[in-house]
């Protein structure tokens, strides 16, 4: 038998409701292989007795015949999810020391559900970032290696301890957030499977917020099916989250047919970049075929604004950054800096802030600042909320013209090397989101899925992008993707 | 439009993060790398278009007006680096 770390939710869940093992037995295999994983720094928070706790609560409950949707299942949390009494800190230092005094209604939703908490997860600096870099904890680690080469590289980001310990086996499953990519470019460069839904879908309070119109939870986990399990139970209508939608939560896992005949998969020409490497370009019209394979039908669209969704987001996610994170003032919670003699309070924000913020965020902060600021309002961001508009109407328009789904590579690379993007400037990191943020920008649910493997042995994935609250279609498009695709490859473990 | 070390340092005051004098080159430098990449935006034509208020078209529920949560003083001041008497403490604000 595999070992229980490697299972995947719904493997786990029907062995737990069979009685072939118990909740116990699952989360000491995690932790077990937390235990064996620091070489990862994937886990920076853990929360073994509770989650021990929720495992013994959880083998009653089975024992009693009341399992719910994640019953006895071991995850982990990413560090953006307030959990009450156990460090938050989002990745940064000005968060250090910081308890909760509440639950996040995502993570409370999975509690309900039954699931096991093991843990916090390492991730981006206030999920800005792409590559793990940028967090107080120092980088979370790719279990992946180029085949022959030792060199380390990133799991992606922001959720990039999520992505690495799925990917590790050290929980079945880990909740994610993305705000331009950050779920789908961590699970592409990890060979994981991560969906950001619809925006609304999943309530956004105890979350720590980056970019409040762009963040969406989602879940990170071995398979489709998986994620189908994990977003149902995360998901769901929250008064105290006034752009959450009052939507039932249809039943995900049901709707995994995998028969997607007569569909319309769009495939955006716009995505066909300069400099695109020969192996992006080779998995996604393999993809197609896959899809065409399956009985849909591959239709060429266009999505004219493509160009401009990465420098709306970088004037929209800084703005909204930059009011943010102004609460952080070294008052109410978190680092405060030490003061000199005669220091007053502006000077108190000023070193607080300087220390507690890492370089990127400051960037972004600023640059948010500037794009808000006095003569500037309307140049910057209200253009950038105009080019928004059009990037959704361009959505719109395929979607009315019959489109079901779209079909587009999730990132434009494999993983690279931790440093390597060191000496670059910031623009070069923001590339990495190319294909993922115009979804976020459009409020569009996007799943990525592992398809294949560049000439090293790295995991490569596509995305496909669904309709507004269609998560259920979209995630059994990607289902027969997935069975078409049968990758299976795990990273040799090394750690 | 560039950025020299004169706005860079309102643009840090104005965020309110300490930037040393020595370190202002180089963020002005960074500032104008990111605008550039944003300058493309004025190629777009938006003219009759309407900035995006949300994403997702909704109003905003709204739900009576009565207090539905308090007397959490505790809480509240559970993760405050100063907290004195029931206060957020701070330096001293007025002369």
């Amino acid at each position: 038998m595999t070992d229980l770390n490697a299972l995947g939710l719904a493997e786990a869940r029907d062995a737990l409701r069979k009685g072939d093992v118990t909740s116990r037995e699952l989360t000491e295999a995690c932790i077990k292989a937390i235990d064996g994983a620091s070489a990862l720094n994937a886990f920076v928070h853990r929360t073994n007795d509770i989650a021990l706790d929720q495992a013994a609560k959880a083998d009653a409950r089975l024992a009693e015949g009341d399992a719910p949707a994640m019953c006895g299942l071991p995850v982990g949390i990413k560090d953006l999810f307030c959990t009450k009494g156990v460090p938050s800190q989002a990745g940064s230092r000005i968060l250090e020391g910081f308890l909760p005094q509440y639950e996040s209604t995502v993570s409370q939703n999975l509690r309900d559900a039954g699931a096991v908490m093991l843990g916090k997860l390492n991730m981006d600096e206030f999920a800005m970032g792409s590559s793990n870099e940028t967090s107080v904890y120092g980088n979370a680690v790719n279990p992946w290696r180029r085949a022959g080469e030792d060199t380390q590289l990133t799991p992606g980001g922001s959720s990039g301890g999520s992505a690495a310990a799925v990917a590790a086996d050290l929980c079945l499953a880990a909740t994610g957030t993305d705000t331009g990519g950050s779920i789908r470019q961590p699970a592409a460069f990890t060979g994981t499977v991560g969906i950001k839904p619809t925006y609304g879908r999943c309530s956004r309070w105890g979350v720590v917020a980056f970019a409040s119109s762009l963040d969406q939870a989602g879940p990170m986990t071995k398979s489709v099916r998986d994620a189908a399990i994990m977003l149902g139970a995360m998901a769901g209508h929250d008064p105290r989250d006034s752009t959450s939608a009052d939507l039932a939560v249809p039943d995900f896992e049901a709707a995994l047919t995998g028969d997607i005949r007569g569909k319309k998969i769009g495939i955006p020409r716009e995505y066909r970049m300069d400099g695109m490497p020969a192996e992006i370009e080779k998995l996604w019209s393999e993809g197609a075929d896959m899809l065409r394979d399956a009985g849909a039908e591959i239709v060429d669209i266009s999505l004219p604004h493509t160009k401009y969704a990465l420098p709306a987001y970088y004037v929209i996610a800084p703005a909204e950054a930059s009011s943010n994170l102004a609460r952080y003032d070294g008052v109410r919670y978190g680092h405060r800096a030490r003061l000199e003699q005669g220091d007053g309070i502006t000077e108190m924000y000023e070193k607080t802030r300087a220390e507690g913020f890492g370089d990127e965020v400051k960037r972004r902060v600023m640059v948010g600042t500037y794009v808000l600021s006095a003569g500037f309002y309307d140049a910057y961001y209200n253009r950038a909320r105009k080019v928004r508009t059009l990037i959704k109407r361009d959505f719109e328009t395929v979607f009315a013209d019959g489109i079901d789904c779209i079909l587009t590579p999730a990132t434009p690379s494999a993983a690279f090397g931790l440093g390597e993007m060191t000496d670059a400037d910031p623009v070069a990191m923001y590339l990495n989101d190319v294909f993922t943020v115009t979804v976020n920008l459009a409020g569009l649910p996007g799943i990525a899925l592992p398809t294949g493997q560049d000439a090293k042995g790295l995991p490569l994935g596509l995305q496909l992008i669904g309709r507004p609250w269609e998560e259920a279609e979209l995630l059994s498009s990607a289902y027969a993707l997935e069975r078409a695709a049968g990758f299976v490859a795990k990273a040799d473990k090394w750690w | 439009m560039s950025i020299d070390e004169t706005t860079a340092a309102r643009v840090a005051k104005l965020a309110r993060i300490r930037v040393e004098p020595e370190a202002l080159p180089a963020l002005a430098q960074e500032f104008n790398t990111i605008l550039g990449f944003i300058e493309q935006l004025a190629e777009v034509n938006v003219d009759g278009v309407e900035p995006m208020t949300s994403v997702t078209p909704q109003r905003l529920k709204r739900r009576e007006d009565v207090v539905t949560d308090g007397d959490r003083q505790d809480e509240v001041l559970a993760n405050a680096p100063d907290a004195r008497e029931g206060f957020f403490a701070v330096p001293k604000v007025v002369e």
